[in-house]
């Protein structure tokens, strides 16, 4: 099969539309469950206002959330599968702009230094577009996430060593949800990278962040803290939109690497509420919507 | 716990009869403001012509569309996704909103920290707390958008809407020194030793 740009391009604005509109079922599903478990009267009252706002969108065909975020492209190339990168990259980049002024959406990205906006979502190194290869035949698969920053500006890596242990690495997590508190617009998936090196374990915890509800970390040392993680952020009172409640977070989700005999580094990156992403794979039968 | 119905803009008085737990719907003006625009306002010198006295401002950048200006959409742009920001970012622009512009209510989501709050007590005012990523709904508060300042700024411009029955919000912030946002933090840093005991990881 051989990648189609302009179909590319095209299906790179969809997404973004699509992931801005329509909360992945996971997520809904993560609702209804806090919602069954939560105690707390501003809580409930807070939770049902988001279940609230995902259908208003839904019938008005509105955007969930107004921040339009950082723009981010997975793209997981299958076997069999010819491409131009060059091209691939610049179709994206095309689709994600096309859908910022045709739409139109916020375009929230600047230049770092001079602040300036282009209003297009893009900028240096801007949308982020990350690729990566498995092993089906004919087949690429496009994941786009807009990266909400109330949440990404709840990041954090700590270069521990060996001898802080992993009672340092769960410490950290639960320090750094309660001193985020409601502005990181929980309840939140919170996501832990544990491992490899200092940039690695950054990406490890945005994976982990944006990875759907439901799933579990393959490691079985990671996903014992995972599991321990969860049970133990809900329990610190701070509750949707950090005004009290059982329901600070769906989940924490771990991801790790392999490290150095001399590291121990754990990361924090938060998803919020509004955990939204939009998949579609491409095979030489069309394009299907995940 | 009271209900408050506000026709913007508002006094001293109206502000300081509210209370950390009571419901908040504002009526008719309603400001928008963030960043750029308080970076511009207190950093840079920036003046405008809006009289922000007396009034709401909503932390915020909208999604807008842009129309001919007509009797629906004076300010040539039509809302499209109107929500709100993480307040705690803006904590220095508190005072002197507060100070020098006379601005009564802050709305945003996530809190905001002991500089607001006391800046609420020493002039009058109070911070409301809205469902953040809750921006669908929010819209449908928002009637229109009824001029633009600092427009350069864009998005984060000075925005004024035109609302009808915007909330209900809850009163997080007072002018009497109560703060919802504290009393979370303290009840979670006192729950913070039990919860690493049982997760085999104290101090």
């Amino acid at each position: 099969m051989e990648l189609d740009t302009q179909e590319l391009e095209e299906l790179s604005k969809t997404l973004y539309v699509r992931a801005l509109k329509l909360l992945p079922r996971d997520i809904k599903a993560g609702f209804a469950d806090l919602q069954a478990r939560e105690t707390d009267a501003t809580g409930r009252t807070v939770l049902a206002t988001m279940v609230e706002n995902i259908a208003v969108a839904e019938r008005t065909n509105n955007l969930l959330c107004q921040d339009t975020g950082i723009p981010i492209y997975n793209v997981t190339i299958g076997r069999n599968v010819t491409f131009d990168g060059v091209a691939m990259k610049d179709a994206i980049r095309r689709g994600c702009e096309r859908a910022t002024t045709e739409h139109p959406l916020r375009s929230s990205v600047v230049h770092p230094l001079t602040r300036r906006n282009e209003q297009t979502s893009c900028g240096v190194r801007i949308p982020i577009i990350n690729v990566d290869f498995d092993d089906r035949d004919e087949t690429v698969e496009v994941e786009m996430i807009p990266k909400g920053s109330g949440s990404e500006n709840g990041s954090f890596l700590q270069m521990l060593i060996p001898a802080d242990g992993v009672a340092a690495i769960k410490r950290f997590v639960v320090d750094r949800v309660i001193e985020l508190g409601g502005r990181v617009c929980p309840p939140t998936i919170v996501g832990v990278g544990i491992g490899g090196t200092s940039d690695l374990c950054m990406h490890l915890a945005k994976i982990a962040a944006t990875r759907p509800l439901g799933t579990t970390c393959v490691d079985a040392e990671g996903a014992k803290i995972e599991a321990a993680l969860s049970e133990a952020v809900n329990e610190l009172g701070i509750g949707p939109q950090g005004l009290g409640g059982r329901a600070t977070a769906f989940r924490v989700h771990v991801e790790v690497a392999a490290t150095h005999i001399t590291m121990n580094p754990v990361a924090v990156n938060i998803q919020c509420h509004s955990a939204r992403r939009a998949s579609a794979v491409i095979t030489p039968g069309g394009i299907a919507f995940v | 716990m009271a209900e408050h119905v506000l026709d913007m803009p508002i006094t001293e008085a109206q502000v300081r009869a509210l209370k950390v737990g009571d419901h908040v719907t504002l009526e008719r003006t309603l400001f928008g403001i963030r960043d750029a625009t308080l970076i511009a306002m207190f950093d840079r010198d920036r003046t405008t012509r809006f009289d922000l006295a007396g009034h709401a401002l909503l932390h915020t950048a909208p999604n807008v569309r842009k129309v001919a200006a007509s009797a629906e959409a004076p300010s040539g742009y039509a809302p499209l996704c109107i929500g709100t920001t993480t307040s705690q970012r803006m904590e220095r622009f508190t005072r002197p909103l507060l100070e020098r512009h006379g601005a009564r209510i802050i709305i945003g989501k996530g809190g905001m920290g002991p500089g607001s709050l006391q800046a609420f007590r020493d002039f009058g005012g109070a911070y409301l707390a809205v469902v953040g990523g809750a921006a669908a709904l929010e819209t449908t508060w928002i009637e229109a958008i009824e001029d633009v300042d600092l427009d350069d700024l864009h998005p984060e411009s000075l925005w004024r809407f035109r609302i009808r029955h915007f909330g209900p919000l809850m009163v997080a912030m007072d002018s009497h020194g109560g703060s919802l946002y504290a009393r979370i933090q303290e009840n979670a840093a006192a729950r913070r030793a039990a919860v690493l005991a049982k997760l085999d990881a104290g101090d």
